[in-house]
């Protein structure tokens, strides 16, 4: 309710702020939402919010299974944790748009460098949240596994993965926003298509009607995959804190 | 270094442990054990008591084979199939009740497990998550985790410390009627003299740190009959092996 609220609000600025300034610069919220038809029904709108969705999928999986995987493994093991955090540290501090350029000059304009650009930004901040859980794993419950002889699988999936949960949702997290914004970059510098790719089209073309017709349903994307996905799995990773059994007896 | 083996015919817990030491990463290294000898004949409950820090945890860790830094050797029942409750409960806290007895014995039956929960007063909390048990439940469910197991050896590590007055008495109940009805072997450890006797076949007073065993004394059966005079004879002779000293009192400090 108070979201919703505050959305009309937001209208609302922007109708005010519309009609003050000159409508190649600002154009009102009818006029985007004219354009944002337009552009769904000639199927653009949809291809290129589809493609964009199919790289953030790609890239943010990609550095998820290595940044868990090798997160887990610098948690647990001293010498790989200092090997490897030279690296991490290295790969943390470049700016996302050296590693860009990098990835297109050495694998040319290629999807598999885009994704790989896209997933090597995200990598090094999934491995150092990881690495914090791998090393906040509890000894006890680890001593407990093997007094009653818990299987690898079981150790992995009753043990392991639980205590991960909170991490790989943090990263889960701050790893979609960062990968949605450095997706568009990508897109611009070395895409035919995609999100970030009609944007700078409208961007050169000085279209600002066309630039939002992109950018809002961009918004409104990232918006419905946090709401309707990452928080109800946060949710449900993190549903035995709450006394859930309990509430369910009584109904 | 060290020797865990498991016995072939006679099935009974041998323990012989020369030393134990910790070390750490500064100073000179902690002594926990020292030449510590014990045999627990199969089907018999042992009771481990001693003063508070002397090295109890660390004896049940080492025959656990959770710590293998040590030197003697170590004799586990035949086959060394273990059932363990911990000081604390250790259930995994995203588990139900009964899943976390399914996952800790994948192959008992399902009417085996719900046996043990209704021996153990479970059944209406198998649903519930371990957050939402009092520590009383909590050890009830680790023991019950033990049992679904079928060990062939269960080690019970302060199973009824802290615990108010009333609960300790419930649990010592069950843990009393299980040894006598399952006859597993079993090595409980306890800091309280009384606790040690209401449930154990056989003492073993430990030292203080350096933990050995002082003395061993076999409670005499039938139980029920003689309890209470050898109550009395053997805390006097627990007595005497401690001196006067007043750390294994049956009162359990807080902590
Ligand atoms: N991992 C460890 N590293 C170093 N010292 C340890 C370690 N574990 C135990 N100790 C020390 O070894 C001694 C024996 O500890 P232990 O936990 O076995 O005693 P306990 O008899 O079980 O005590 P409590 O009555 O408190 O349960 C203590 O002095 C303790 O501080
Ligand atoms: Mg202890």
């Amino acid at each position: 309710m108070i979201r919703l609220v505050s959305l009309a609000a937001l209208l609302l600025l922007w109708q005010i702020g519309a009609s003050l300034s000159d409508p190649h610069r600002l154009p009102g919220p009818a006029a985007v939402f004219e354009k944002i038809y337009e552009e769904a029904v000639s199927g653009a709108l949809f291809f290129n919010l589809a493609v964009t969705l199919a790289r953030v999928v790609a890239a943010f999986a990609l550095a998820m299974s290595f940044g868990a995987a090798i997160g887990y493994l610098m948690g647990r093991n001293r010498l790989a944790d200092r090997l490897l955090d030279p690296w991490v540290v290295t790969l943390l501090n470049l700016p996302a748009l050296v590693v860009i350029v990098l990835a297109y000059v050495w694998a040319g304009l290629t999807e598999v460098a885009a994704i790989g650009a896209v997933a090597l930004n995200k990598l090094p901040n999934a491995i150092v949240v990881v690495r914090e859980g791998a090393r906040a794993l509890d000894p006890h419950l680890e001593d407990m596994a093997q007094v009653f002889r818990f299987s690898r699988v079981a150790r992995v999936k009753h043990l392991v993965l639980p205590q991960l949960a909170p991490y790989l949702a943090a990263a889960t997290r701050s790893g979609l926003s960062l990968v949605w914004k450095i997706v568009l970059v990508v897109e611009l510098l070395g895409r035919s298509n995609g999100v970030g790719f009609e944007i700078n089209m409208a961007f050169q073309l000085f279209d600002m009607k066309l630039l939002l017709a992109y950018a809002l349903p961009f918004v409104a994307l990232m918006l419905g995959v946090e709401t309707f996905l990452v928080q109800p799995l946060e949710r449900h990773v993190s549903r035995w804190r709450r006394g859930v059994s309990r509430r369910l007896d009584r109904v | 270094m060290n020797d865990t083996s498991r016995a072939g015919g006679a099935a009974s817990l041998d323990v012989s442990i020369a030393s134990k030491d910790y070390h750490s990463a500064s100073g000179r290294p902690l002594r926990a054990l020292e030449d510590l000898r014990l045999t627990l004949p199969a089907g018999q409950a042992g009771a481990v008591v001693g003063p508070s820090g002397c090295g109890k945890t660390t004896l049940l860790r080492l025959i656990a084979g959770l710590d293998k830094d040590y030197v003697g050797a170590i004799t586990l029942p035949e086959h060394g199939r273990l059932g363990m409750v911990f000081q604390e409960p250790r259930l995994l806290p995203w588990r139900s009740v009964i899943d976390n007895i399914r996952i800790a014995a994948p192959h008992a039956r399902e009417d085996d497990i719900a046996a043990l929960l209704d021996e153990f007063g479970l059944a209406e909390h198998a649903s519930h998550f371990p957050r939402e048990l009092s520590l009383g439940l909590a050890r009830r469910v680790a023991l019950a985790r033990a049992l679904a197991v079928k060990p062939d050896l269960l080690l019970l590590d302060e199973p009824l410390v802290s615990l108010d007055a009333a609960l300790a008495k419930d649990l010592r109940e069950m843990i009393a009627r299980l040894i006598d009805e399952r006859r597993i072997t079993t090595l409980i450890v306890t800091h309280d003299l009384n606790e040690a006797i209401a449930l154990g076949d056989r003492l073993f007073l430990l030292s203080a740190r350096p933990a050995r065993v002082a003395a061993t004394i076999d409670v005499p059966t039938p139980r029920k009959q003689l309890l209470e005079e050898a109550a009395a004879r053997i805390e006097a002779q627990a007595r005497a092996v401690y001196q006067g000293k007043s750390s294994y009192h049956g009162k359990s400090s807080p902590r």
